[in-house]
Protein backbone atom coordinates (compact mmCIF):
# COMPACT_ATOMS: atom_id res chain seq x y z
CA UNK A 1 0.00 0.00 0.00
CA UNK A 2 1.07 3.46 -1.05
CA UNK A 3 0.76 6.53 0.05
CA UNK A 4 0.60 10.07 -1.28
CA UNK A 5 0.80 12.90 -0.20
CA UNK A 6 -0.34 16.12 -2.75
CA UNK A 7 0.16 19.27 -2.28
CA UNK A 8 -1.10 19.67 1.43
CA UNK A 9 -1.56 23.09 3.05
CA UNK A 10 -3.75 24.47 5.87
CA UNK A 11 -4.41 27.10 7.83
CA UNK A 12 -5.59 27.38 11.86
CA UNK A 13 -7.38 30.30 12.14
CA UNK A 14 -5.46 32.89 10.26
CA UNK A 15 -1.77 30.76 10.88
CA UNK A 16 -0.53 29.30 7.73
CA UNK A 17 0.83 25.79 9.57
CA UNK A 18 1.71 23.85 6.12
CA UNK A 19 2.16 24.41 2.74
CA UNK A 20 2.17 22.51 -0.01
CA UNK A 21 3.90 19.09 1.03
CA UNK A 22 3.96 16.60 -1.20
CA UNK A 23 5.63 13.13 -0.80
CA UNK A 24 5.14 9.82 -1.13
CA UNK A 25 5.82 6.59 1.81
CA UNK A 26 6.04 3.15 -0.19
CA UNK A 27 5.92 0.34 1.49
CA UNK A 28 8.18 -1.39 3.81
CA UNK A 29 9.69 2.15 3.87
CA UNK A 30 10.33 4.34 7.20
CA UNK A 31 9.69 8.12 6.50
CA UNK A 32 11.23 10.17 9.38
CA UNK A 33 9.23 13.84 9.22
CA UNK A 34 11.95 16.16 11.31
CA UNK A 35 11.44 20.43 11.49
CA UNK A 36 11.39 22.99 14.57
CA UNK A 37 9.06 22.89 17.11
CA UNK A 38 5.75 24.32 15.75
CA UNK A 39 5.88 23.45 12.03
CA UNK A 40 3.03 21.20 11.87
CA UNK A 41 4.77 17.86 11.80
CA UNK A 42 2.02 16.14 13.89
CA UNK A 43 -0.79 18.08 12.16
CA UNK A 44 0.68 16.61 8.83
CA UNK A 45 0.48 12.99 11.33
CA UNK A 46 -3.28 13.70 11.41
CA UNK A 47 -4.07 14.44 7.81
CA UNK A 48 -2.66 10.66 7.09
CA UNK A 49 -4.46 9.25 9.68
CA UNK A 50 -7.62 11.14 8.81
CA UNK A 51 -7.50 12.52 12.38
CA UNK A 52 -8.15 15.93 10.41
CA UNK A 53 -9.03 17.34 7.06
CA UNK A 54 -6.26 19.63 5.54
CA UNK A 55 -7.66 22.79 4.01
CA UNK A 56 -6.27 22.03 0.60
CA UNK A 57 -4.55 18.99 -1.11
CA UNK A 58 -5.22 15.71 -0.35
CA UNK A 59 -4.01 12.48 1.06
CA UNK A 60 -4.52 9.44 -1.33
CA UNK A 61 -3.88 5.92 -0.36
CA UNK A 62 -2.98 3.56 -3.50
CA UNK A 63 -3.21 -0.44 -3.58
CA UNK A 64 -4.94 -2.77 -1.41
CA UNK A 65 -4.15 -3.06 2.16
CA UNK A 66 -3.35 -6.66 3.32
CA UNK A 67 -6.27 -8.72 3.55
CA UNK A 68 -5.75 -9.26 7.21
CA UNK A 69 -5.32 -5.99 8.13
CA UNK A 70 -7.72 -4.92 10.66
CA UNK A 71 -6.81 -0.98 10.82
CA UNK A 72 -4.55 -0.31 8.33
CA UNK A 73 -2.96 3.09 9.74
CA UNK A 74 -2.71 2.88 12.91
CA UNK A 75 -0.92 4.95 15.21
CA UNK A 76 1.67 5.18 18.22
CA UNK A 77 0.93 8.78 20.15
CA UNK A 78 3.46 10.24 22.39
CA UNK A 79 1.54 10.29 25.14
CA UNK A 80 0.99 6.69 24.92
CA UNK A 81 -2.83 6.99 24.84
CA UNK A 82 -3.41 4.39 26.99
CA UNK A 83 -6.89 3.47 28.70
CA UNK A 84 -5.69 3.98 32.75
CA UNK A 85 -8.55 1.59 33.92
CA UNK A 86 -8.11 -1.14 31.74
CA UNK A 87 -4.40 -3.93 32.12
CA UNK A 88 -2.07 -4.04 29.52
CA UNK A 89 -4.03 -6.92 28.17
CA UNK A 90 -6.94 -4.93 28.35
CA UNK A 91 -5.69 -2.03 26.48
CA UNK A 92 -4.80 -4.57 23.70
CA UNK A 93 -7.95 -6.02 23.89
CA UNK A 94 -9.77 -2.70 23.13
CA UNK A 95 -9.25 -2.58 19.77
CA UNK A 96 -9.70 -6.37 18.78
CA UNK A 97 -13.48 -5.70 21.15
CA UNK A 98 -14.79 -3.85 18.04
CA UNK A 99 -13.83 -5.97 15.05
CA UNK A 100 -15.58 -8.97 17.05
CA UNK A 101 -12.13 -10.64 17.56
CA UNK A 102 -13.13 -11.80 21.49
CA UNK A 103 -12.18 -14.80 23.51
CA UNK A 104 -10.23 -17.74 22.47
CA UNK A 105 -8.86 -15.98 18.87
CA UNK A 106 -7.94 -12.73 21.16
CA UNK A 107 -5.86 -14.32 23.52
CA UNK A 108 -3.91 -15.69 20.59
CA UNK A 109 -3.10 -12.40 19.31
CA UNK A 110 -2.59 -11.13 22.40
CA UNK A 111 -0.36 -13.47 23.63
CA UNK A 112 1.74 -13.10 20.29
CA UNK A 113 1.90 -9.03 20.60
CA UNK A 114 2.77 -9.52 23.96
CA UNK A 115 5.82 -11.57 23.72
CA UNK A 116 6.81 -9.67 20.17
CA UNK A 117 7.19 -6.72 22.97
CA UNK A 118 8.75 -8.60 25.58
CA UNK A 119 5.37 -7.96 27.68
CA UNK A 120 4.22 -11.15 28.50
CA UNK A 121 5.16 -10.98 32.42
CA UNK A 122 2.79 -7.96 32.77
CA UNK A 123 -0.23 -9.05 30.94
CA UNK A 124 -2.72 -8.01 33.84
CA UNK A 125 -0.12 -4.94 34.84
CA UNK A 126 -1.89 -1.34 34.93
CA UNK A 127 -0.68 1.26 33.06
CA UNK A 128 -0.01 3.48 36.24
CA UNK A 129 1.96 0.48 37.56
CA UNK A 130 4.47 0.89 34.65
CA UNK A 131 7.65 2.90 33.36
CA UNK A 132 7.18 5.02 30.35
CA UNK A 133 9.35 2.59 28.06
CA UNK A 134 7.18 -0.24 28.75
CA UNK A 135 3.62 2.06 28.48
CA UNK A 136 5.51 2.89 24.95
CA UNK A 137 5.82 -0.77 24.40
CA UNK A 138 1.98 -1.36 24.99
CA UNK A 139 0.61 0.99 22.56
CA UNK A 140 3.15 -0.31 20.23
CA UNK A 141 1.82 -4.21 20.73
CA UNK A 142 -1.73 -2.38 20.43
CA UNK A 143 -0.81 -1.35 17.32
CA UNK A 144 0.63 -4.54 16.23
CA UNK A 145 -2.40 -6.16 17.36
CA UNK A 146 -4.74 -4.80 14.56
CA UNK A 147 -1.82 -5.87 11.80
CA UNK A 148 -1.29 -1.97 10.51
CA UNK A 149 -0.26 -1.45 7.23
CA UNK A 150 1.80 1.85 8.03
CA UNK A 151 2.52 2.67 11.42
CA UNK A 152 2.17 6.61 11.93
CA UNK A 153 4.30 7.21 14.84
CA UNK A 154 3.80 11.03 16.67
CA UNK A 155 7.20 11.57 18.80
CA UNK A 156 7.29 8.25 20.28
CA UNK A 157 9.84 8.44 21.97
CA UNK A 158 10.24 11.73 23.21
CA UNK A 159 8.55 11.42 26.61
CA UNK A 160 10.78 8.99 27.40
CA UNK A 161 14.70 9.06 29.23
CA UNK A 162 17.52 8.32 26.64
CA UNK A 163 18.15 5.39 27.71
CA UNK A 164 14.69 3.97 27.89
CA UNK A 165 15.00 5.68 24.37
CA UNK A 166 17.80 4.12 23.37
CA UNK A 167 16.86 0.53 24.13
CA UNK A 168 13.29 0.78 21.84
CA UNK A 169 14.78 2.53 19.66
CA UNK A 170 17.10 -1.43 18.69
CA UNK A 171 13.02 -2.77 19.18
CA UNK A 172 11.89 -0.95 16.43
CA UNK A 173 14.76 -1.59 14.43
CA UNK A 174 14.37 -5.34 15.44
CA UNK A 175 10.61 -5.13 14.92
CA UNK A 176 11.08 -3.70 11.43
CA UNK A 177 13.53 -6.18 10.81
CA UNK A 178 11.28 -8.84 10.78
CA UNK A 179 8.19 -7.53 9.88
CA UNK A 180 9.22 -4.78 7.48
CA UNK A 181 5.80 -2.02 8.19
CA UNK A 182 6.13 1.05 6.43
CA UNK A 183 5.60 4.09 9.07
CA UNK A 184 5.93 7.60 9.34
CA UNK A 185 7.93 9.00 12.13
CA UNK A 186 7.67 12.48 13.21
CA UNK A 187 10.65 13.59 15.99
CA UNK A 188 12.00 16.53 16.73
CA UNK A 189 15.26 14.53 17.80
CA UNK A 190 17.76 14.24 14.69
CA UNK A 191 19.27 10.93 16.00
CA UNK A 192 16.05 9.05 16.08
CA UNK A 193 15.28 10.31 12.39
CA UNK A 194 19.14 9.30 11.17
CA UNK A 195 18.68 6.01 13.13
CA UNK A 196 15.21 4.77 12.07
CA UNK A 197 14.77 6.63 8.36
CA UNK A 198 14.57 5.69 4.97
CA UNK A 199 14.13 9.03 4.00
CA UNK A 200 14.34 11.89 5.94
CA UNK A 201 12.16 14.72 5.24
CA UNK A 202 13.17 18.58 6.81
CA UNK A 203 10.03 20.73 7.32
CA UNK A 204 10.91 24.60 7.82
CA UNK A 205 9.39 26.28 10.43
CA UNK A 206 6.17 27.78 10.58
CA UNK A 207 4.32 27.42 7.65
CA UNK A 208 6.30 24.44 6.79
CA UNK A 209 7.18 23.25 3.73
CA UNK A 210 9.49 20.91 2.50
CA UNK A 211 13.19 22.15 2.99
CA UNK A 212 14.67 18.81 1.22
CA UNK A 213 14.74 15.40 1.73
CA UNK A 214 17.23 13.43 2.84
CA UNK A 215 17.90 9.79 1.65
CA UNK A 216 20.44 7.31 3.70
CA UNK A 217 21.29 4.28 2.13
CA UNK A 218 21.80 1.93 5.00
CA UNK A 219 20.54 -1.12 6.37
CA UNK A 220 18.94 -0.19 9.68
CA UNK A 221 20.06 -3.73 11.09
CA UNK A 222 23.69 -2.05 10.54
CA UNK A 223 22.96 1.58 11.90
CA UNK A 224 24.32 1.40 15.44
CA UNK A 225 27.35 0.18 14.30
CA UNK A 226 27.76 2.79 11.80
CA UNK A 227 27.28 5.89 14.12
CA UNK A 228 29.87 7.95 13.31
CA UNK A 229 28.96 7.89 9.80
CA UNK A 230 24.87 8.79 11.01
CA UNK A 231 27.01 11.42 12.90
CA UNK A 232 27.99 13.02 10.16
CA UNK A 233 24.55 12.92 8.51
CA UNK A 234 22.91 14.25 11.57
CA UNK A 235 25.06 17.35 11.84
CA UNK A 236 24.52 18.17 7.96
CA UNK A 237 20.47 17.54 8.51
CA UNK A 238 21.01 20.16 11.45
CA UNK A 239 22.66 23.07 10.27
CA UNK A 240 19.74 23.39 7.42
CA UNK A 241 17.86 23.43 10.28
CA UNK A 242 19.71 25.77 12.65
CA UNK A 243 18.59 29.12 12.04
CA UNK A 244 15.25 27.76 11.79
CA UNK A 245 14.90 26.17 14.78
CA UNK A 246 16.49 29.24 16.36
CA UNK A 247 14.13 31.58 14.40
CA UNK A 248 11.29 29.08 15.80
CA UNK A 249 12.04 29.11 19.28
CA UNK A 250 11.82 32.98 19.10
CA UNK A 251 7.74 32.53 18.04
CA UNK A 252 4.90 33.86 20.42
CA UNK A 253 2.93 30.36 19.39
CA UNK A 254 -1.15 30.25 20.23
CA UNK A 255 -1.40 27.44 18.02
CA UNK A 256 -1.38 24.02 19.34
CA UNK B 1 25.10 44.64 65.36
CA UNK B 2 28.53 43.95 66.16
CA UNK B 3 27.06 42.74 69.61
CA UNK B 4 24.77 40.00 68.11
CA UNK B 5 28.21 38.88 66.06
CA UNK B 6 29.90 38.57 69.30
CA UNK B 7 26.86 36.45 70.83
CA UNK B 8 26.47 34.62 67.80
CA UNK B 9 29.89 33.00 68.14
CA UNK B 10 29.28 32.42 72.02
CA UNK B 11 26.85 30.54 71.70
CA UNK B 12 28.48 28.06 69.23
CA UNK B 13 32.40 27.87 70.33
CA UNK B 14 32.90 25.26 67.54
CA UNK B 15 32.09 27.70 64.32
CA UNK B 16 35.63 27.41 63.63
CA UNK B 17 36.90 26.76 59.85
CA UNK B 18 38.02 23.61 60.20
CA UNK B 19 34.89 21.67 62.80
CA UNK B 20 32.59 20.14 60.45
CA UNK B 21 28.73 20.83 61.55
CA UNK B 22 25.55 18.91 60.25
CA UNK B 23 23.53 20.91 57.72
CA UNK B 24 20.22 21.70 59.64
CA UNK B 25 16.99 20.37 59.02
CA UNK B 26 14.78 22.55 57.02
CA UNK B 27 12.49 20.46 55.17
CA UNK B 28 8.90 18.81 56.70
CA UNK B 29 6.27 20.70 57.68
CA UNK B 30 3.03 21.56 55.03
CA UNK B 31 2.56 17.63 55.38
CA UNK B 32 -0.04 15.99 56.58
CA UNK B 33 0.63 12.95 59.01
CA UNK B 34 -2.49 10.12 59.57
CA UNK B 35 -3.45 10.70 63.08
CA UNK B 36 -6.48 8.12 63.35
CA UNK B 37 -7.56 8.27 67.16
CA UNK B 38 -8.03 11.96 66.70
CA UNK B 39 -11.29 12.49 65.51
CA UNK B 40 -12.78 9.86 68.32
CA UNK B 41 -11.16 11.84 70.75
CA UNK B 42 -12.39 15.36 69.87
CA UNK B 43 -15.79 13.90 69.31
CA UNK B 44 -15.64 12.16 72.95
CA UNK B 45 -14.43 15.28 74.42
CA UNK B 46 -17.35 17.52 72.99
CA UNK B 47 -19.19 15.21 73.97
CA UNK B 48 -18.25 14.87 77.61
CA UNK B 49 -17.80 18.76 77.95
CA UNK B 50 -21.98 19.67 77.13
CA UNK B 51 -22.57 16.86 79.40
CA UNK B 52 -20.73 18.56 82.24
CA UNK B 53 -22.20 21.27 81.27
CA UNK B 54 -25.54 20.02 81.29
CA UNK B 55 -25.33 18.59 84.15
CA UNK B 56 -23.24 21.72 86.41
CA UNK B 57 -26.52 23.97 84.99
CA UNK B 58 -23.84 25.83 83.08
CA UNK B 59 -25.95 24.59 79.78
CA UNK B 60 -29.40 25.24 80.15
CA UNK B 61 -31.46 22.98 79.80
CA UNK B 62 -34.09 24.77 77.83
CA UNK B 63 -31.30 25.69 75.43
CA UNK B 64 -29.76 22.62 74.99
CA UNK B 65 -30.46 18.99 76.18
CA UNK B 66 -27.96 17.27 77.74
CA UNK B 67 -26.41 13.99 75.35
CA UNK B 68 -27.78 11.87 78.16
CA UNK B 69 -30.94 12.77 77.10
CA UNK B 70 -31.26 12.83 73.92
CA UNK B 71 -29.40 9.36 73.95
CA UNK B 72 -32.89 8.38 76.23
CA UNK B 73 -35.22 9.66 73.44
CA UNK B 74 -33.22 7.50 70.92
CA UNK B 75 -33.16 4.34 73.00
CA UNK B 76 -37.31 5.55 73.34
CA UNK B 77 -37.28 4.93 70.03
CA UNK B 78 -35.88 2.02 69.76
CA UNK B 79 -38.12 0.49 72.06
CA UNK B 80 -41.12 1.29 70.98
CA UNK B 81 -40.13 0.33 67.84
CA UNK B 82 -40.86 3.63 66.14
CA UNK B 83 -37.20 3.98 64.60
CA UNK B 84 -37.46 1.22 62.26
CA UNK B 85 -40.95 2.64 61.20
CA UNK B 86 -39.61 6.01 60.61
CA UNK B 87 -35.97 4.62 59.41
CA UNK B 88 -37.81 2.57 56.66
CA UNK B 89 -40.20 5.52 55.72
CA UNK B 90 -37.12 7.91 54.94
CA UNK B 91 -35.16 5.64 53.38
CA UNK B 92 -37.75 4.74 50.87
CA UNK B 93 -38.07 7.87 50.36
CA UNK B 94 -34.31 9.12 50.28
CA UNK B 95 -33.39 5.69 47.94
CA UNK B 96 -36.23 6.17 45.43
CA UNK B 97 -35.88 9.57 45.42
CA UNK B 98 -31.76 9.66 45.15
CA UNK B 99 -31.67 7.05 42.52
CA UNK B 100 -34.15 8.01 40.06
CA UNK B 101 -32.42 11.26 40.47
CA UNK B 102 -29.12 10.05 40.19
CA UNK B 103 -30.44 8.33 36.90
CA UNK B 104 -31.94 10.84 35.14
CA UNK B 105 -28.86 13.45 35.83
CA UNK B 106 -26.47 11.53 34.32
CA UNK B 107 -28.46 10.35 31.65
CA UNK B 108 -28.79 14.19 30.98
CA UNK B 109 -25.63 14.85 31.70
CA UNK B 110 -23.92 12.35 29.02
CA UNK B 111 -26.42 13.80 26.74
CA UNK B 112 -24.81 17.52 27.77
CA UNK B 113 -21.69 16.34 27.20
CA UNK B 114 -21.74 14.21 24.16
CA UNK B 115 -24.63 16.36 21.68
CA UNK B 116 -24.01 19.78 20.74
CA UNK B 117 -27.46 20.67 20.51
CA UNK B 118 -28.40 18.92 24.16
CA UNK B 119 -26.05 21.34 25.02
CA UNK B 120 -26.49 24.46 23.66
CA UNK B 121 -30.58 23.66 24.54
CA UNK B 122 -30.35 22.35 27.97
CA UNK B 123 -27.44 23.81 29.52
CA UNK B 124 -28.52 27.29 30.38
CA UNK B 125 -32.15 25.93 31.56
CA UNK B 126 -29.98 23.52 34.07
CA UNK B 127 -27.83 26.93 34.93
CA UNK B 128 -31.47 28.32 35.23
CA UNK B 129 -33.31 25.85 37.22
CA UNK B 130 -30.27 24.02 39.65
CA UNK B 131 -29.90 27.17 41.93
CA UNK B 132 -33.87 27.40 42.97
CA UNK B 133 -34.43 26.03 46.17
CA UNK B 134 -36.42 22.82 46.11
CA UNK B 135 -38.51 23.66 49.43
CA UNK B 136 -39.82 26.92 47.93
CA UNK B 137 -41.17 24.68 44.74
CA UNK B 138 -43.02 22.27 47.64
CA UNK B 139 -47.00 23.60 47.10
CA UNK B 140 -45.75 23.13 43.50
CA UNK B 141 -44.39 19.34 44.03
CA UNK B 142 -47.95 19.00 46.03
CA UNK B 143 -50.15 19.91 43.50
CA UNK B 144 -48.56 18.05 40.47
CA UNK B 145 -47.78 14.50 42.77
CA UNK B 146 -50.11 15.17 44.99
CA UNK B 147 -50.05 14.45 49.03
CA UNK B 148 -48.63 10.83 49.35
CA UNK B 149 -45.12 9.91 48.60
CA UNK B 150 -45.06 11.12 44.98
CA UNK B 151 -44.21 14.73 45.66
CA UNK B 152 -41.87 13.73 49.16
CA UNK B 153 -39.53 11.20 46.10
CA UNK B 154 -40.00 14.32 43.88
CA UNK B 155 -38.16 16.86 46.32
CA UNK B 156 -35.46 14.70 46.53
CA UNK B 157 -35.89 13.49 42.80
CA UNK B 158 -35.54 17.19 41.53
CA UNK B 159 -32.88 17.91 44.23
CA UNK B 160 -30.11 15.46 43.34
CA UNK B 161 -31.03 15.71 39.79
CA UNK B 162 -29.32 19.12 38.85
CA UNK B 163 -25.67 18.42 40.59
CA UNK B 164 -25.59 14.81 39.50
CA UNK B 165 -26.11 16.43 35.78
CA UNK B 166 -23.50 19.43 36.27
CA UNK B 167 -20.86 16.68 37.21
CA UNK B 168 -21.79 14.34 35.01
CA UNK B 169 -21.25 16.80 32.27
CA UNK B 170 -18.27 18.08 33.82
CA UNK B 171 -16.51 15.14 34.17
CA UNK B 172 -17.18 13.96 30.30
CA UNK B 173 -15.45 17.76 29.39
CA UNK B 174 -12.36 16.45 30.98
CA UNK B 175 -12.20 13.10 29.66
CA UNK B 176 -8.91 13.28 28.12
CA UNK B 177 -9.34 14.16 24.32
CA UNK B 178 -6.14 12.36 23.20
CA UNK B 179 -7.77 8.81 24.55
CA UNK B 180 -11.10 9.75 22.34
CA UNK B 181 -8.53 10.84 19.60
CA UNK B 182 -6.87 7.37 19.86
CA UNK B 183 -10.05 5.12 19.97
CA UNK B 184 -11.25 7.47 17.10
CA UNK B 185 -8.01 6.44 15.27
CA UNK B 186 -8.33 2.31 16.14
CA UNK B 187 -11.49 2.76 14.11
CA UNK B 188 -13.38 1.92 17.50
CA UNK B 189 -17.67 2.66 16.89
CA UNK B 190 -19.01 5.50 18.45
CA UNK B 191 -20.71 3.53 21.24
CA UNK B 192 -18.00 1.91 22.09
CA UNK B 193 -16.05 4.90 22.39
CA UNK B 194 -18.85 6.32 24.95
CA UNK B 195 -19.25 2.98 26.49
CA UNK B 196 -15.30 2.42 27.01
CA UNK B 197 -13.44 5.52 27.18
CA UNK B 198 -15.85 8.48 28.18
CA UNK B 199 -18.00 6.43 30.64
CA UNK B 200 -14.92 5.35 32.69
CA UNK B 201 -13.07 8.28 32.39
CA UNK B 202 -15.95 10.70 33.42
CA UNK B 203 -16.21 8.30 36.36
CA UNK B 204 -14.27 9.73 38.99
CA UNK B 205 -16.38 13.27 38.42
CA UNK B 206 -19.73 11.33 38.57
CA UNK B 207 -19.03 9.68 41.85
CA UNK B 208 -17.70 13.09 43.79
CA UNK B 209 -21.26 14.29 42.40
CA UNK B 210 -22.85 11.57 44.34
CA UNK B 211 -21.11 12.59 47.60
CA UNK B 212 -22.62 15.64 47.00
CA UNK B 213 -26.38 14.74 45.60
CA UNK B 214 -26.39 12.16 48.50
CA UNK B 215 -26.13 15.06 51.17
CA UNK B 216 -28.29 17.41 49.48
CA UNK B 217 -30.85 13.98 49.25
CA UNK B 218 -30.15 14.11 53.39
CA UNK B 219 -30.90 17.62 53.75
CA UNK B 220 -34.27 17.84 51.31
CA UNK B 221 -35.13 14.82 53.24
CA UNK B 222 -36.34 17.04 56.09
CA UNK B 223 -38.04 19.15 53.38
CA UNK B 224 -40.01 16.36 51.82
CA UNK B 225 -41.33 15.66 54.97
CA UNK B 226 -42.78 18.85 55.68
CA UNK B 227 -45.86 17.59 53.29
CA UNK B 228 -47.92 15.81 55.57
CA UNK B 229 -45.71 12.87 56.55
CA UNK B 230 -47.07 10.71 59.45
CA UNK B 231 -43.42 8.40 59.64
CA UNK B 232 -39.67 9.43 58.51
CA UNK B 233 -37.19 11.05 60.56
CA UNK B 234 -37.63 13.86 58.94
CA UNK B 235 -41.12 14.08 60.08
CA UNK B 236 -39.94 13.15 63.37
CA UNK B 237 -37.46 16.09 63.79
CA UNK B 238 -40.11 18.79 62.70
CA UNK B 239 -42.94 17.01 65.40
CA UNK B 240 -40.31 17.38 67.88
CA UNK B 241 -39.65 20.49 67.14
CA UNK B 242 -42.94 21.82 67.06
CA UNK B 243 -43.60 20.44 70.89
CA UNK B 244 -39.88 22.09 71.36
CA UNK B 245 -38.87 18.27 72.70
CA UNK B 246 -35.70 19.06 72.31
CA UNK B 247 -33.87 15.52 73.08
CA UNK B 248 -36.18 13.99 70.64
CA UNK B 249 -34.86 16.50 68.30
CA UNK B 250 -30.91 16.09 68.52
CA UNK B 251 -31.83 12.23 68.98
CA UNK B 252 -33.41 12.70 65.27
CA UNK B 253 -30.46 14.86 63.73
CA UNK B 254 -27.74 12.47 65.28
CA UNK B 255 -30.08 9.92 62.90
CA UNK B 256 -29.61 12.09 60.50
CA UNK B 257 -25.81 12.44 60.64
CA UNK B 258 -25.23 8.93 61.02
CA UNK B 259 -27.40 8.48 57.48
CA UNK B 260 -24.87 10.45 56.04
CA UNK B 261 -22.01 9.07 57.06
CA UNK B 262 -22.85 5.77 56.14
CA UNK B 263 -23.96 7.04 52.89
CA UNK B 264 -20.01 8.38 52.90
CA UNK B 265 -19.14 5.25 53.59
CA UNK B 266 -20.77 2.74 51.04
CA UNK B 267 -19.55 6.19 48.57
CA UNK B 268 -16.04 5.82 49.39
CA UNK B 269 -16.17 2.03 49.21
CA UNK B 270 -17.93 2.09 45.86
CA UNK B 271 -14.77 4.87 44.89
CA UNK B 272 -12.02 2.29 45.95
CA UNK B 273 -13.66 -0.36 43.87
CA UNK B 274 -14.90 1.79 40.49
CA UNK B 275 -11.44 3.65 40.71
CA UNK B 276 -8.58 1.18 41.75
CA UNK B 277 -7.13 1.95 38.81
CA UNK B 278 -5.99 5.43 39.93
CA UNK B 279 -2.69 5.69 42.32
Amino acid sequence: MKITLDSISHHYGPTEVLKDISFSLSDGEIVCIVGPSGCGKSTLLRFIGGLERPDRGQVLLSGRPPADSLNPLTYIFQDFALLPWRTVEGNVSLVLEDHGIRGEKARAIIDDVLARTKLSDFRKALPRQLSGGMKQRVAIARALSVRPAVMLMDEPLSALDSQTRELLMDDLVDLWTRERFSACYVTHNLAEAVRLGHRIIVLSRRPGRIREIVEIDMPLAERVDRLAELDTMQRRIWELMREEARAADMEISDVA
Amino acid sequence: MSHEAVQDRAVTPESSDTAATQVPFRGGGFRHKPLGLVSPLVFIAILLLWELGSRTGFISDIALPAPSQALAALVDLVKTGMLWKHLEASLFRLIVGWTLGSLLGVAVGLTIGLFSLARAGLLPLVSALFPIPKIALLPLFIIWFGIGEGSKVATILFGTFFPTVIATYGGVDNVDRNLIRMGQSFGLSWLSIVRKIIMPGAMPAILSGFRISSSIAIVLLVAAEMIGAEYGIGAYVLMAGALFATDQLIAGVAILSALGLIIGWLIGRAERYFLSWRT
